[in-house]
């Protein structure tokens, strides 16, 4: 029982750093109805962004409180990728806009290609390895729940809760919906769609940075290639949630992380993806439009 | 931008003005964008902990490009394509030439002649890096790109995960060779229906699904054999691979094993060499390449081809004319895959060596990239694309020039993914229908013409 509420610790934490990955998947799709086969890589760069702060704030200042290096990190790279993701769209998707729907798809591929390249030209092919930032552990009823677990699941809670009300009870939430359901209405009714746009990607690409910084937190390792894996797993939970929906992929995420916790806990772990991907398989042939998502009507 | 075309003093000043201002804030934007990853360069001290290399001057040296060619973008290139755009539209439509309308039949002549000719121009050792890296390098991505075409170009199913039958072809020929000692003519068509089966399996649970739906299982079925294949070490050896695949023979007359008494070079008296091999290779994967472009253009003829292009632009319309959608899609998976396992198990016997590592996801992702880029269901645009991108990175191994320039340190080959991924950007933007824009219809009503790209559907599978 206590291993199997350990792994559900476990897995819980994982689902949280999909589930702020698949958000931004989601949000995209949602939006422009392109799959922003980027957004992994945008990912590991808030990751590296965070590497680089964190490097950067030792060298500069020696010892700095953890919670302070943390919260530095995370703005940093919020601020980087949202950047990033910002130029990214304006340079790569925004002149396919009016394309066909697979155009975007290969310059988001093209891109997720040379985001990594780029990373590995300039910051090396190695595995980055920082030393553990948070090691305390806690021992609650015979399950270790370490402080890194925490710090994840209640930064994401709380981001997620940002996110909630934002995308519901503001102006640039409304107008974000509106964009969604009807992009040429929502721009007859004086709503400034490109700026929405954009507003979208960086939103997403912040964060996807959360999501980096917490996953070198806690594993203590990135390399270029990180965000191929955490990329498509993300964006498979996006779409086991039902793509487009919010609630969705943060459901998604935690139910990915679990079933990849629970498998390599119970089962082999070398077949961990597999497990993944075969599941997200069989929901969508009973359920083809995701868990959330609402089946998509047809008009003749 | 009305204003970049007059030639009034007073708009030259304002666009001169403009591209300062735009470069200027392109440097800032650049700034931002590279300083931490190109200022500043993790690396390892002798105790192997991180530490931080500062690099201002490369990061300067960015930041200088972003401006100048923002600036040059803004003054320069757009007004002047602008004015291109206009005189094109109004010039009449050219007469296409000689060259143009004949052209898949003198590409087919080329590469006919094109061994010999290698042969001959850098002699039979050298000639070796031309057919090999190039030339067969080339025709199994046309291949490869010609099959996912039927899927994606004339079904317009979105699969993801089309390295996966690739695998299945490689794998089904190194494994059925080096475990019962098949030979390569009876394997190839033996993977191509292996590949073709499994396409019917993968095809089936997804029949239902739609667009990006479709797209994450087929991404997911792709890496689930990429996995068991790393995994089920008792059978595929892991990530080792399998090794000292049998070499093809020419038909069973002739070997190219060194020590066989029918070898090709003692048979016919020439001194030793692997060129032969890669010879015959090159012609085999030409063949190969023919048959594939023969069954598509006849499919596309034929009411199955009808019913694959019926189902690309309205699945609906399809459907109520009583055309039968799941056989549709299924024949579409099964000859897709087919021609994805005669690849495969070409691959197999060129490289003489399978692994996991040849099958990743960006496999899959530079096929799509070809078919897209050459333009959807275009069989000639395919071929040009598959040559450029894949020749074009190719080229990069060999400027060893750069090296002087850069330095000894520096390695084009590091650049090759980088160069290919903005390459697949520049070219999506500068051609959204791909390099062939104009499709030829199969049916038509007295007068057959070519009808832009943009007329036709991609489908919503």
């Amino acid at each position: 029982m206590e291993y199997f509420v350990q792994q559900l610790v476990n897995g819980l934490t994982l689902g949280s750093i999909y589930g702020l990955i698949a958000i931004g998947y989601t949000m995209v799709y949602g939006i422009i109805g392109m799959v922003n086969f980027a957004h992994g890589d945008i990912f590991m760069l808030g990751g590296f962004a965070a590497l680089i702060v964190y490097l950067l704030l030792v060298s500069l200042f020696g010892g700095v409180p953890i919670a302070l290096a943390l919260f530095i990190m995370i703005l940093v790279a919020m601020v980087m990728t949202g950047l990033w993701n910002w130029v990214i769209e304006k340079m790569a998707y925004r002149p396919l806009r009016g394309s066909f729907r697979l155009a975007p798809l290969i310059t988001a591929i093209g891109m997720s290609i040379a985001l990594s390249n780029f990373i590995q030209v300039t910051q090396g092919p190695r595995n980055k390895p920082i030393p553990s930032m948070v090691s305390s552990v806690y021992e609650v009823f015979g399950i270790s729940i370490s402080l890194k677990q925490i710090i994840i699941v209640l930064v994401t809670a709380v981001l997620l809760t940002i996110f909630w009300y934002i995308v519901n009870h503001t102006p640039l939430g409304r107008a974000q919906r509106a964009t969604e359901q009807d992009r040429k209405m929502a721009a007859l009714l004086g709503i400034d769609v490109d700026k929405t746009i954009s507003i979208t990607f960086v939103m997403g690409a912040a964060l996807a940075a959360v999501a980096g910084t917490m996953y070198l937190m806690y594993y203590g390792v990135i390399v270029f290639t990180d965000g191929f894996t955490p990329g498509v797993k993300a964006f498979t939970a996006a779409v086991l949630g039902g793509i487009g929906s919010l609630p969705g992929a943060v459901l998604g995420g935690l139910m990915i992380g679990l079933i990849e916790s629970l498998w390599s806990a119970y089962f082999t772990i070398d077949y961990k993806d597999v497990a993944t991907f075969s599941i997200l398989a069989v929901v969508l042939i009973f359920k083809p439009s995701g868990i959330l998502g609402r089946p998509e009507v047809e008009k003749v | 931008m009305t204003n970049t075309t007059s030639t009034t003093a007073g708009a030259d000043g304002n666009l001169m003005a403009r591209a300062l201002r735009e470069a200027f804030y392109a440097a800032i934007v650049a700034l931002g964008l590279f300083i931490l990853f190109v200022g500043l360069k993790t690396d390892q001290n002798i105790l192997n902990e991180l530490i931080l290399v500062q690099r201002w001057g490369l990061l300067a040296i960015f930041v200088a490009i972003a401006a100048v060619g923002r600036f040059l973008s803004v003054a320069y290139i757009r007004p002047w394509a602008a004015a291109r755009k206009a005189t094109r539209a109004a010039a009449p439509a050219r007469e296409a030439n000689f060259f143009v309308r004949n052209f898949s039949m003198i590409a087919v002549a080329f590469l006919i002649i094109y061994p010999p000719l290698m042969v001959g121009l850098f002699g039979v050792q050298s000639s070796l890096k031309w057919v090999d890296n190039f030339g067969i390098q080339i025709l199994i991505y046309v291949m490869l790109a010609w099959g996912l075409n039927i899927v994606v170009g004339l079904a317009g199913l979105l699969d993801l995960g089309y390295v996966a039958f690739y695998a299945v072809g490689a794998y089904s020929y190194a494994l059925l060779s080096s475990y019962f000692g098949l030979s390569f003519w009876l394997l190839l068509p033996m993977a191509g229906i292996l590949a073709a089966l499994w396409g019917m399996i993968l095809g089936f649970p997804v029949l239902r699904l739609k667009g990006d739906y479709l797209a994450i299982v087929t991404l997911a079925f792709g890496e689930i054999i990429r996995l068991v294949l790393i995994n089920w070490t008792a059978v595929t050896k892991g990530t080792f691979g399998i090794s000292g695949i049998a070499k093809a023979s020419v038909f069973g007359i002739w070997s190219f094993d060194v020590s066989a008494t029918n070898n090709f070079a003692k048979v016919f008296g020439l001194p030793m060499s692997s060129a032969y091999y890669k010879i015959f290779l090159f012609y085999l994967a030409l063949a190969l390449c023919m048959l594939t472009a023969f069954v598509t253009i006849r499919l596309r003829r034929m009411p199955i081809g009808r019913a694959w292009e019926a189902l690309r632009e309205d699945e609906i319309a399809c459907r109520s004319l009583g055309i039968n959608t799941v056989t549709t899609k299924l024949t579409a998976f099964a000859t897709g895959a087919m021609f994805g396992g005669f690849a495969g198990s070409f691959f197999a016997v060129r490289q003489g060596f399978v692994s996991p590592e040849s099958f990743v996801f960006l496999e899959s992702a530079i096929i799509l990239a070809i078919v897209v880029l050459g333009g959807m269901g275009s069989l000639v645009g395919i071929a040009v694309a598959a040559t450029v991108m894949i020749g074009g990175t190719e080229l990069l191994r060999e400027m060893e020039f750069l090296k002087h320039i850069f330095g000894p340190d520096f390695t084009p080959e590091l650049y090759r993914m980088l160069i290919f991924g903005l390459a697949m950007i520049v070219v999506m933007v500068w051609k959204p229908r791909g390099f062939v824009g104009s499709r030829e219809p199969t049916a038509f009503l007295r007068e057959r013409k070519s009808v832009s790209g943009s007329f036709t559907k991609e489908g919503h599978g």
